[in-house]
């Protein structure tokens, strides 16, 4: 187990994009417990700001917000370009569903700024993830959201240079559970030892007989991996953990107001049963909740309990630099 | 008769020959009207209330031409009336009965940005005229679109709004008008906690189930008590300690993380797993959910029936070791509930 007694893992993250397509918005609503109505105080980023979250123990994300005005955008591909883009993790292009070049077919010059990035990127770091935000999709009605975003993903990816067929492209909106999808792909992307926290977590799964479980990560509730059975697996809900995501932090912003002040752990167990399922939520770790969900019947609380505490310090030990 | 509106669905119709007073008896469910100028936010209000539409989809609402009648399913059975903005229904060729007998409530949307002289005007006209043949509506006046003011302005409009109709219903000799006042936005809690205020209104029982509540809140040490309609989040009673929009928002927010799990998670068929007697103790328990280590709180869900949930918040630091007490309360709180609304 040597190899987790390192420091903690530190990923280079650059959120980049036009001005105004909103990636301070969505950084503060997953980062810094905003909720989406406050995000219209924020100000154009000038430059580039930095900011650390620690994601478990054992990954720090070092985040790039870059002001998307053009006279910045052109120095990230002058003077700063080496600065900017090496040994990048993963690159976030956020593109405004309501920006002109997805309207007016003449007007390329978003894309081009992106094909210019991508191609700063690629000689930089050519191992980086690149994940495509197309954001704002409460702007486009809802029956017409899936074909504008199968449009939108050709068109991105067309002028992905060295990352074609490699890019990732999601519609999100700060308004729903989509941000969420996103962002806990791109964090699991960056995440070490998924495989580990998995055994454990099956383990944990084989002992209370749980249909789903997964694993959340305490501040942005983003989710960090799950282990599902076969009966979970027809769960037709496919949405259903950026649902919770959105919902947590929706309520852990009301719990915060409630009560008057801030908590690295907003509470402790949250339970529910019913004729239809069981379930708990518990803090688990330092820097997680579990979810563990029971199939119907009298819940055996205090037998969950124990097995949740069994699998804690191994887990815990997953979640610090040791 | 008058000449009629097209309406938008079967709803009750009059028959034509204005056989009025059959309609109304047949028609017991109380009705709830939404009024106001055009795009005063009527449609968005009633989409984002009963049909869970997001806030932010309602600026692809059309103008509404037709009056729009929506049954609810909630606690109660009532019906909404959303009233297209473009219809004079002072007209005196109109056929008023239809639409206002039987009415329990009004609630006159009213634009705070808008230039809101011409709005009042037209509703203190409205409720000097309804206040003659109905003598019986209740009216709620809500200052909507709250949000796109700024914290100062916000209390000076509602003043100023609320001065203003009184001043001139006052001039026309309408002394204590019942009218209550709520700013609203469909982008926080405040179209709930309005809308609350308004359904509750409409319950005769009010004071018996305000006075349970606050028995229980003593009895198990709770801070604050309410029964939810769930799917709504349109709470029917609460303690009558001071209402807290916070605690409400709280509470609101619980029950939506529990209403989607419930979707999520409720998938199997209870069948699949239990028979019998089993099932039924399950179903006779009801749901219940907490939520505990909040800073020395604890939330506390019981349903009561399949529209109906109890919430408590518990400043109790015992509660743990007395939820067993707290369960067999709330569970003869629960049987109680259910015959004072006459459910069973
Ligand atoms: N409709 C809608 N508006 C959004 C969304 N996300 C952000 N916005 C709005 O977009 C505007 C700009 O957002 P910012 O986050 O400041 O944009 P930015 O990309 O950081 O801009 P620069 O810092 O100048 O590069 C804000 O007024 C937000 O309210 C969204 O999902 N939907
Ligand atoms: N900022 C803000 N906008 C709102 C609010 N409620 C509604 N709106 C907007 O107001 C506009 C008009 O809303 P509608 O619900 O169509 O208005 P209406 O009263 O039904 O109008 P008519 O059908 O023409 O009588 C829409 O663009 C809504 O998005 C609110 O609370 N805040
Ligand atoms: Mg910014
Ligand atoms: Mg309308």
């Amino acid at each position: 187990m040597d190899n987790l007694k390192t420091k903690p893992a530190k990923k280079k993250i650059l959120l980049m994009g036009k001005s105004g397509s909103g990636k301070s918005s969505m950084r503060s609503i997953i980062f810094s417990n905003f909720v989406a109505k406050d995000v219209r105080r924020l100000g154009a980023t000038i430059d580039v700001e930095h900011a650390q979250f620690k994601f478990l123990g054992n990954l720090i994300l070092n985040l790039w917000d870059c002001g998307g005005q053009d006279a910045f955008t052109e120095t990230y591909l002058t003077s700063q370009k080496s600065h900017v883009f090496s040994e990048v993790g993963v690159l976030i292009y956020v593109f405004d569903t309501e920006s002109r070049q997805f309207h007016s077919p003449n007007s390329k010059i978003d894309l081009d700024t992106y094909a210019h990035i991508i191609n700063a990127l690629h000689q930089y770091s050519p191992h980086a993830h690149v994940f495509c935000l197309v954001h704002k999709m409460d702007l486009v009605p809802n029956d017409r959201r899936d074909e504008f975003l199968d449009n939108k993903s050709i068109l991105i990816n067309h002028y992905s240079g060295g990352f074609k067929n490699a890019v990732r492209t999601y519609g999100t909106s700060i308004w729903d559970q989509t941000l969420y999808l996103a962002w806990g792909d791109i964090v699991q992307c960056l995440t070490p030892n998924l495989d580990l926290m998995r055994n454990y977590l099956s383990k944990l799964g084989q002992a209370t007989k749980a249909e789903e479980i997964v694993l959340f990560e305490r501040a942005t509730f983003l989710r960090v991996t799950d282990v599902t059975t076969p009966t979970g697996e027809e769960n037709p809900y496919s949405d259903r953990f950026e649902r919770l995501s959105n919902l947590i932090k929706t309520f852990k912003h009301s719990l915060q107001m409630y009560t008057g002040q801030g908590a690295s752990h907003p509470f402790g167990e949250f339970t529910i049963s019913c004729p239809r399922f069981n379930l708990v939520l518990s803090r688990l770790t330092p820097n997680t909740y579990v979810l563990v969900v029971l199939p119907p019947g009298g819940m055996d609380l205090v037998n969950t309990r124990l097995n949740i505490m069994g699998v804690r310090d191994g887990l815990a030990a997953l979640d610090q630099p040791g | 008769m008058g000449k009629g509106i097209p309406t938008a669905d079967a709803g009750p119709t009059t028959t034509g020959n204005g056989d009025i007073k059959h309609r109304s008896k047949r028609d017991q469910k109380p009705r709830l009207l939404l009024m106001g100028l055009k795009r005063s936010g009527k449609t968005s209000i009633s989409n984002v209330v009963f049909r869970k539409m997001t806030p932010s989809d309602t600026i692809f609402l059309d103008t509404t031409t037709t009056i729009q009648k929506e049954a609810t399913h909630t606690f109660m059975d009532f019906q909404i009336w959303d009233l297209p903005g473009q219809i004079d229904y002072l007209d005196r060729s109109f056929d008023a009965e239809s639409i206002f007998g039987g009415v329990g409530a009004m609630i006159w949307v009213l634009d705070a940005l808008d230039n809101y002289m011409e709005t009042v005007g037209h509703l203190t006209d409205t409720v000097f005229h309804l206040q003659q043949s109905y003598p019986s509506i209740k009216y709620s006046v809500f200052i909507h679109k709250i949000d796109c003011l700024t914290e100062d302005l916000r209390d000076d409009t509602v003043r100023d709004i609320t001065q203003r109709i009184t001043d001139d219903l006052y001039d026309v000799g309408l002394e204590n008008p019942p009218i209550s006042y709520h700013s609203t936005s469909i982008f926080d809690s405040s179209i709930f906690e309005a809308f609350s205020k308004v359904m509750q209104s409409l319950v005769p029982q009010l004071p018996v189930l305000e006075s349970l509540l606050d028995t229980i809140g003593a009895s198990c040490h709770f801070e604050k008590v309410y029964l939810f309609d769930v799917i709504s989040k349109i709470y029917i009673a609460s303690d009558t300690t001071s209402v807290d929009l916070r605690a409400y928002e709280l509470c609101s927010d619980f029950i939506n993380i529990i209403v989607d799990l419930s979707e999520v998670y409720g998938w199997h068929q209870e069948t699949d797993f239990h028979e019998g007697e089993q099932l039924a103790a399950l179903q006779a328990h009801g749901a219940e959910s907490y939520v505990n280590n909040i800073k020395g709180y604890t939330l506390y869900l019981r349903e009561i029936n399949r529209n109906l949930s109890f919430i408590a918040i518990s400043k109790d630091p015992a509660f743990d070791r007395e939820k067993s007490l707290i369960d067999y309360n709330v569970g003869m709180l629960r049987d109680t509930l259910l015959k004072v609304l006459d459910y069973v």
